[in-house]
C-alpha cells in the first residue's frame, strides 16, 4: 500500500464518526523506485490531506523532511515535488495493518495489499 | 476571414473498422472532446458507413485522435470524392493546386493504395484504377516500399455483403495521415497476458472504454470491480495512474484456480501489478485492495478523474457484497484474521448500479466520466435515469446471442444530490429462466440520451 492510497482511505466501521486518517502499524516497509512525474504530483497535491500524509510518512520513518504546512509555489519547487513523489508513490507498506482511530478495528495489509472487508457483524 | 475560409476546405476522412459499430461514434466524439473539438460531420453522414468525412479539424487534431482510437483504422486528408469516377475527377481538379503540390513535387516519392470496402478487386483492376488517375499532376517517383507520401483511393460498395453493386456507391481520393491503434487489440490480447481470470475484459473493448472515459495522461483512474485489472491495463497505457478494488481476496492476491486451460493453479507472480509490468506501465500502478464496492472506504472527496468498470452481473461472476441475514454469525478466528472471508450476500443488480452512480457522484472530479457495462435484455428496457450524471451514450453489444451489454458513459456535471434510480430489470432472473431465447438478434439499441 502506497501512502497516496492511505491518504484517500477512511474507516467505514459502523458508528464511527471520525475514521480518518487510519493509523498505520507497519511491520515491513519497502521503497520501490517509481519514475518521477512532476505533473502528476502537482495534480495530486491539491487533492491530498496534507497533515495526514506527513503524519503517515512520519510513522513509517520516511518523512523526507516534508514541512508540516504545504509550501506555496510548489509547482516550481522540483526538490519538494521529488520528496512528495517519494512519499506518495515509492514508500510502500508490505506487511502490517491499518487501524481505525476511533474503534481500534484493524485492517490487515499483506503482500502490500490492504484488506478493507469488515466481517458481517461489523458492517 | 480569408485564412479561416481556406482552412475550412480541409476535410478529413476517417476509415473505421466495421465492428462494434455503436461504440465508434462515442469513441471518436470523446477523443475529439479531449482536444475540445466538436464532432462535425460533413453532409450525408451515415454512422453505419465505414467512411466518415469530418470538418473543422486540423491535421494535429486528427493525429491525436488516431494515436488513441481503436475504432478507426486510418485517417486521411480528403482531396476529392464523388459517386462516380468522373465526379471524383471533377472534384479532384477543383481541389486547390497549392494544397496538392507540396506532396507531389519532383524528387518526392509516393505510393497509391486502392482500398475497397465490401468488395475484393483483382490486382489488374486495382492497377487500372490507379492508371485512371493520370490526370493528377504527380511529379515524384513511385516507391512501393518506402514512400514519403501515401495516397489512397477508397471505394465504398455499401454494407450489404449479399448485394454487392457492380460499381462503387461512393469514391474518395485522399492523402494518408495516420493509422489508428487497432494493433493494440493484438499486442494486448488477453491470450498472451500474464494474469487473467474468467471475466478478463477483451483488449479492444478495454481500450474503447478508456477512450469513452476520456482517460488521459496523469489522471487517477479507479475501477471498483477490478478483477484481473484489464481496464487498468488499458488506462495505464494511455498514461493514467490506476487503482482498483475487488471483493474477491483470491483474485486480488492472484491465488486460487487458474482460468487457463492446462493449468490448474495460478503461479506465484500472477497479479495485476505483474500485468502492468508486462506492458511496461508498472510506474502507473498505485494500488489494489480487497474491498467491498458497496462500502464507503474512500474519504469523501472528488478523488478520481475517471471511474471505469465492468460490474459483475452474476452470470460468469457472482454478484455479492459483505453482510449477512443472520445476526448470530461470529467468525471463529477472531475479528481481524487476515484471511477471514466474511459471509457475503446476494447483491441485486439494480443496487450495484445505484451504488456505482452514487459513488461516482461523490468521488469523480467535475467533468470526470464514469464508464461501465450494463447488462440488459431486449424486452425490458425501462431505463429510467434521473441523476446528476448526464448520460452521454448508451451502446449495446450482443452478449451470448440474446442478451445485450450496454456500455454507458456518464459525465459528472454537477455536485452530488440524492436522486432516485429506477430499479433495474432483473437481468439475472431473465437470463437463467431462458424466457428471452426467442428474442434473437435484433437491432442493437443506440444512443439514448437523458438530460
Amino acid at each position: 500500500m502506497k501512502l497516496l492510497t492511505h491518504n484517500m482511505l477512511t474507516s467505514h466501521v459502523k458508528g464511527v464518526t471520525k475514521g480518518y486518517p487510519l493509523l498505520i502499524k507497519a511491520t515491513e516497509v519497502k521503497v520501490n523506485e517509481v519514475e518521477f512525474n512532476p505533473k502528476f504530483v502537482c495534480r495530486m497535491i491539491p487533492k491530498l490531506e496534507w497533515s495526514a500524509l506527513v503524519q503517515a510518512a512520519d510513522q513509517l520513518g520516511h518523512r523526507e523532511e516534508l514541512p508540516g504546512e504545504l509550501v506555496a509555489d510548489y509547482e516550481k519547487n522540483e526538490d519538494f515535488l521529488k520528496r512528495v513523489h517519494r512519499v506518495l508513490l515509492e514508500v510502500e507498506v508490505i506487511e502490517g495493518c491499518l487501524q481505525c482511530p476511533e474503534s481500534g478495528r484493524e485492517f490487515p495489509i499483506s503482500r502490500g495489499i490492504p484488506n478493507m472487508l469488515l466481517s458481517e457483524d461489523e458492517a | 476571414m480569408a485564412a479561416s475560409g481556406s482552412r475550412s476546405c480541409f476535410q478529413y476522412l476517417f476509415h473505421l473498422a466495421h465492428d462494434n459499430l455503436e461504440f465508434r461514434l462515442p469513441e471518436i466524439k470523446s477523443l475529439l472532446a479531449l482536444r475540445s473539438k466538436p464532432f462535425h460531420p460533413c453532409e450525408n453522414f451515415k454512422e453505419q458507413s465505414p467512411f466518415w468525412c469530418l470538418d473543422r479539424l486540423s491535421e494535429e487534431d486528427v493525429c491525436t485522435v488516431m494515436a488513441r482510437s481503436v475504432c478507426a483504422k486510418s485517417a486521411f486528408e480528403l482531396w476529392g470524392h464523388g459517386r462516380t469516377h468522373s465526379e471524383l475527377r471533377t472534384s479532384l481538379l477543383k481541389y486547390p493546386q497549392e494544397k496538392m503540390s507540396p506532396y507531389m513535387q519532383k524528387g518526392s516519392s509516393y505510393r497509391i493504395n486502392v482500398y475497397t470496402f465490401n468488395k475484393t478487386l483483382l490486382f489488374e483492376d486495382r492497377i487500372k484504377k490507379i492508371d485512371a488517375l493520370d490526370y493528377l499532376p504527380f511529379e515524384g517517383t513511385v516507391s512501393l516500399k518506402n514512400p514519403q507520401h501515401i495516397f489512397c483511393l477508397l471505394e465504398d460498395y455499401g454494407t450489404d455483403p449479399n448485394n454487392i453493386p457492380e460499381s462503387p456507391n461512393y469514391i474518395y481520393f485522399c492523402r494518408w495521415i495516420a493509422d489508428g491503434q487497432r494493433e493494440l487489440i493484438r499486442s494486448y490480447s488477453v491470450k498472451n497476458r500474464h494474469f487473467i481470470g474468467n471475466t478478463s475484459m477483451d483488449a479492444g473493448l478495454s481500450f474503447l472504454m478508456a477512450n469513452h472515459a476520456m482517460v488521459k495522461e496523469n489522471d487517477l483512474v479507479f475501477d471498483p470491480f477490478v478483477g484481473t485489472g484489464s481496464l487498468l491495463v488499458s488506462c495505464s497505457h494511455f498514461g493514467a495512474y490506476v487503482c482498483g478494488t475487488d471483493i474477491d481476496y483470491n483474485t486480488i492476491h492472484g491465488k486460487g484456480r487458474s482460468s487457463r486451460k492446462n493449468q490448474k493453479w495460478r503461479g506465484p507472480d500472477e497479479n495485476i501489478r505483474a500485468n502492468l509490468r508486462q506492458y511496461g506501465t508498472e510506474n502507473m500502478y498505485v494500488d489494489v485492495m480487497v474491498s467491498d464496492a458497496s462500502k464507503p472506504v474512500w474519504r469523501n472527496a472528488a478523488l478520481f478523474d475517471a471511474i471505469i468498470t465492468d460490474p459483475p452481473y452474476g452470470i460468469r461472476e457472482a454478484t455479492r457484497r459483505t453482510g449477512s441475514h443472520k445476526d448470530a454469525a461470529k467468525s471463529p478466528d477472531g475479528p481481524y484474521a487476515e484471511s477471514h472471508v466474511p459471509v457475503s450476500q446476494a447483491y441485486h443488480l439494480s443496487d450495484i448500479f445505484i451504488d456505482l452512480l452514487n459513488f461516482s457522484a461523490h468521488h469523480l472530479v467535475l467533468g470526470g466520466r464514469l464508464v461501465y457495462w450494463l447488462p440488459v435484455c431486449r424486452y425490458c428496457e425501462e431505463m429510467g435515469l434521473r441523476h446528476n450524471l448526464y448520460m452521454l451514450s448508451t451502446v449495446t453489444q450482443i452478449l451470448f446471442f440474446f442478451f445485450l451489454q450496454e456500455l454507458d458513459s456518464l459525465a459528472h456535471l454537477s455536485d452530488p444530490r440524492a436522486s432516485p434510480y429506477q430499479r433495474h430489470n432483473a437481468f439475472r432472473e431473465k437470463y437463467f429462466s431462458g424466457q428471452n431465447k426467442r428474442s434473437g438478434k435484433d437491432d442493437p439499441k443506440t444512443d439514448v440520451r437523458f438530460t
